[in-house]
């Protein structure tokens, strides 16, 4: 499927395929891409029921509303259909895991004066990802309520709008940021686009997934030392 | 870890639900004197105390007052047509509800002022085959009726001004509807026709599902007992 070899951890030691590192799987990656369109859709139509000046540019409040719900009741399935896949649905369950994990490194991460050695994914990640799991399931539960109000009391309607409302915001931040990351960092951005990421970046980035993958240690001099750039932190 | 901050969130989102709509009422009361004052617009995107705007249509209606009037017609002993003039030079009425959506967002004490819808029908005169009254929007496809005891109600009103001043565009100025005891789909905007019927003819949102009759329930904590 891709036209780049991919490195799995070698017992024996050998040198990094120049290649890259596989980081994401093909199902992870549709998974995402999927998502992160349902995602756009669901911020976009979401603004202009909410918020008053694209609201009276865009008007169609039926369209919009539809659409909303439709992608709404569409977000989760990307990602349950990528988990239950019994074989290709391997790289996004242990990736799951890794975010459930928080070790000492990650504890180290969060501190003022980091000087942590993350695995694939950092605390920061690790966080934004549960944030996101939980507001999707708040999110949708609490549209259900608002798409068919005849089940609820008016007092809890109210408070399924408010609480959708907020964590809207917290979810358009997360996202806002996380596409700022990743323009950022072309390289990790990549990473989600091919799949691939050079070891050099993952030895920098993420040294214990680097040393997990690869079987070197992340601190040793790279085998090609004069494309270091003294990027190391 | 990363399951406890889901399960922990997601617990704090079903407390909200619960307890939203008081800690609502709560914001709107001590914050919404300090938005009002925000001269950058940002904390009026806050999710409280704050008004959708909604529109059926691809654009926001425009009539200014000097152009707009408005037809009372169907079953009337005089069918009419009230300019913006005749409408404000008809005996005023105030009243002061929460603005209440069936989707849930409230905005509290939002002050009215209009004519009441009963005075309107008088004036045309209702004929003795009446039964509903059905009204039009000048947005050219929202519709909405009420059943002739509901459009004689107190609470009732045909409303230009909200707040202390006139209605603007977006609130369905310079003419709306305002039905203070039912949900915010009932209170048509951008009003421009009033039709006497014999029968209830189901409104836009109405015929997509929502019900004819929209009394918001007293759990919200209003009284709104027919007066």
């Amino acid at each position: 499927m891709d036209a780049v070899a991919a490195t799995r951890p070698d017992p024996a030691g050998a040198e990094p395929d120049p290649a890259g590192i596989v980081r994401f799987d093909r199902t992870e990656r549709l998974v995402h891409w999927t998502t992160a369109v349902l995602v756009l859709v669901l911020l976009a139509t979401g603004a202009a029921m909410y918020a008053g000046p694209i609201s009276t540019l865009v008007g169609r409040r039926e369209l919009v509303k539809t659409v909303h719900v439709l992608a709404g009741l569409a977000l989760p399935v990307p990602l349950l259909v990528g988990i239950l896949m019994p074989r290709r649905g391997g790289g996004l369950r242990a990736d799951a895991r890794r975010i459930n994990r928080f070790d000492a490194e990650d504890r180290r991460w969060l501190r003022p004066r980091r000087a942590a050695r993350p695995g694939k994914f950092n605390a920061g990640q690790k966080l934004n990802a549960s944030f996101l799991v939980a507001a999707g399931v708040v999110l949708l539960g609490t549209g259900v309520m608002m798409r068919w109000p005849g089940l609820w009391s008016v007092d809890l309607r109210t408070g399924a709008t408010f609480v959708h409302d907020w964590f809207a915001i917290g979810v358009a931040l997360s996202v806002t940021g996380h596409i700022v990351l990743a323009l950022r960092d072309p390289i990790a951005f990549a990473g989600m686009r091919r799949g691939v990421v050079p070891a050099r970046w993952a030895r920098r980035t993420h040294p214990q997934w680097y040393e997990e993958v690869t079987g070197h240690p992340a601190d040793r001099l790279a085998p090609n030392p004069q494309r270091e750039t003294g990027v190391r932190r | 870890m990363g399951r406890r901050v889901v399960l922990g969130l997601v617990g704090l989102g079903a407390i909200g639900v619960v307890t939203g709509a008081r800690v609502q009422d709560f914001l709107e009361r001590t914050l919404g004197p300090v938005i009002a004052k925000d001269g950058t617009g940002v904390t009026a995107l806050l999710p409280f105390g704050r008004f959708r705007i909604y529109t059926v249509t691809g654009s926001l209606p425009s009539r200014s007052p000097d152009e707009w009037s408005m037809r009372v017609g169907g079953l009337v002993d005089t069918p009419l047509r009230l300019t913006y003039d005749d409408l404000r030079a008809m005996e005023p009425t105030s009243l002061t509800r929460d603005f209440q959506c069936v989707t849930g967002w409230r905005v509290s004490d939002v002050a009215w002022r209009g004519v009441r819808l009963a005075d309107v029908l008088d004036r045309a005169g209702v004929a003795g085959a009446a039964r509903a009254v059905r009204f039009t929007s000048f947005d050219g496809a929202y519709t909405e009726s009420l059943t002739l005891a509901q459009a004689r109600r107190r609470d009732v009103i045909v409303a230009y001004e909200m707040e202390g001043s006139p209605l603007s565009r977006a609130h369905g100025g310079p003419v709306r509807l305002y039905v203070a005891p039912m949900y915010g789909y009932k209170s048509l905007k951008w009003l421009d026709g009033i039709e006497v019927t014999d029968r209830v003819v189901p409104g836009y949102w109405e015929q997509r599902g929502y019900d004819i009759d929209a009394w918001v329930g007293r759990s919200n904590g209003r009284d709104d007992e027919a007066t």
